[in-house]
């Protein structure tokens, strides 16, 4: 009875024992792997941040370092909801040129689309694109210009250039709802949802555009 | 390892238990990633990786893995080096990677790289095993592509779309050209469940077929196909 306690004790000794010799081992594989693979997966990060910043605001309109220029805001509703969004500050020789905000419509088809609109120092919408959304491939998914058909002028690029101060804050919505904006017919409500989102992050960084610029980097407002 | 094993794991893992058609083991990213050609193959291919290094892995160290824990230990093992291929694509492949997303992650619980792991790797020598979880690797590759054709095809009218993501300076192109209306729910989930179902009855006839050829061959006795009239038979039981 005695000795068959004992053998299985240590037969239960010696598997933890395994388990925690495998559990050491392939941790340490892992560790080792992030540790090696962190200053590239940063760097890729910062990238496609880039990435996605170049294509609403060339690079050759600002001078400074703009990723680490920037406020975090809210959470504001007229901008990313319930969270904080972030706020780059581009400028030029120290004169303001425009304001990058992470923003969402949370009235997507399919749940909250997550966009970032860049806006001019004088009130013009420089570019909007879409970071993440969860729309209908192939129908409400135009919003993103990689899966718009109209390669040319894809319908995200019809905010370029509209200027804050010459639409009225309640056009700036699809045509269906008698807006400015167009729609394509039978996906209204994904390009309804960023539409109104693109408007209210416009009309609330336009408003609050001496503040954002004023602010220390890397502040809460 | 020889000729004849190496010729049977193709064989297996290519057709006979192919992982996709056959044994059907992890749907999950089957049917959720063959959206399109590049997302499929390169998910193929992050599988592949992990279950020729997790066979490699489990064959190497099975005389110190207790019978008792071995599961455990394998999903130890696998989990690890999943870990290890997602990072690498965070960093290397980085727009890939926000493609293919949580489905890299989800590559430890496709239970095709368990199943070889205990069925295979366990009992069987480090080479054969790293040749098996190619080759079964393979086999999931060739369904994924093929499917994930289908789909794209039928559901967006293009080949190889985000091919630049992968290869820089490729492109994909339109088949149908840029007006093809789309057919939407062939690049929905259920499109995915028809279009494998297509795949696993084609599957299932041409092994019908050949079956019932393998039955009349013994009919006809010959010294030139007495072998391999032998092997189709064998293969088909």
């Amino acid at each position: 009875m005695s000795s068959a306690r004992y053998t299985a004790t240590r037969t239960s000794l010696r598997t933890a024992a395994i388990m925690v010799g495998f559990t050491a081992i392939f941790t340490a594989i892992m560790a080792f792997t992030f540790d090696t693979t962190r200053p590239a997966i940063e760097a890729a990060r910062i990238e496609e941040q880039m990435r996605l910043i170049d294509e609403v605001l060339p690079r050759d309109r600002y001078d400074n370092l703009l990723l680490e220029d920037f406020v975090d805001v809210g959470p504001h509703p007229a901008l990313a909801g319930n969270r904080v969004s972030r706020i780059w500050r581009a400028r030029k020789a120290g004169q303001p040129v425009a304001l990058i905000a992470e923003s969402s419509a949370p009235d997507g088809y399919a749940g909250r689309i997550e966009l970032i609109v860049a806006i001019q120092a004088d009130g013009t919408v420089s570019g909007v694109r879409v970071t993440a959304h969860k729309e209908t491939p192939g129908l409400g998914d135009y919003i993103d210009p990689r899966k718009d058909r109209n390669k040319t002028r894809p319908w995200i690029s019809q905010f370029v250039a509209v200027d804050w101060n010459a639409i009225e804050a309640s056009k700036w919505t699809v045509r269906k709802d008698g807006g400015v904006f167009d729609y394509h017919t039978g996906a209204t409500i994904s390009a309804r949802a960023v539409t109104r989102a693109v408007g209210r992050t416009v009309g609330h960084v336009v408003e609050q555009r001496d503040a954002l610029f004023a602010a220390p980097s890397a502040s809460r407002l | 390892m020889n000729s004849q094993m190496f010729r049977d794991s193709a064989y297996n893992g290519l057709w006979k238990q192919n992982p996709g058609l056959a044994q059907l083991l992890g749907l999950c990213p089957i049917l959720a990633v063959s959206t399109n050609i590049v997302n499929s193959v390169s998910l193929g291919l992050a599988t592949i990786l992990v279950m020729a290094v997790a066979n490699l892995a489990v064959a190497s160290l099975r005389n110190f893995i207790p019978y008792e824990i071995r599961i455990p230990v394998f999903i130890l093992i696998i989990a690890a080096l999943v870990t290890v291929v997602d990072l690498g694509f965070n960093a290397y492949f980085h727009s890939l990677y926000l493609v293919l997303g949580i489905f890299i992650p989800l590559i430890v619980t496709n239970c095709i790289v368990l199943a070889r792991v205990e069925a295979y790797a366990a009992k069987n020598d480090a080479l054969s095993s790293t040749v098996d979880g190619i080759l079964m690797g393979l086999g999931l590759v060739w369904v994924l592509a093929l499917l994930g054709g289908i789909r794209e095809l039928l559901g967006s009218g293009t080949l190889l779309s985000g091919i630049e993501m992968v290869i820089p300076g490729l492109e994909g192109f339109s088949v149908f050209g840029d007006d093809y209306p789309g057919f939407l729910i062939a690049v929905l989930p259920p499109g995915a469940f028809f279009a494998l179902g297509c795949l696993i009855a084609g599957y299932n006839a041409i092994n019908t077929h050949r079956a019932a050829r393998a039955r009349l061959k013994p009919a006809r006795p010959g010294p030139a196909q007495g072998q391999p009239a032998a092997e189709v038979t064998q293969a088909a039981g």
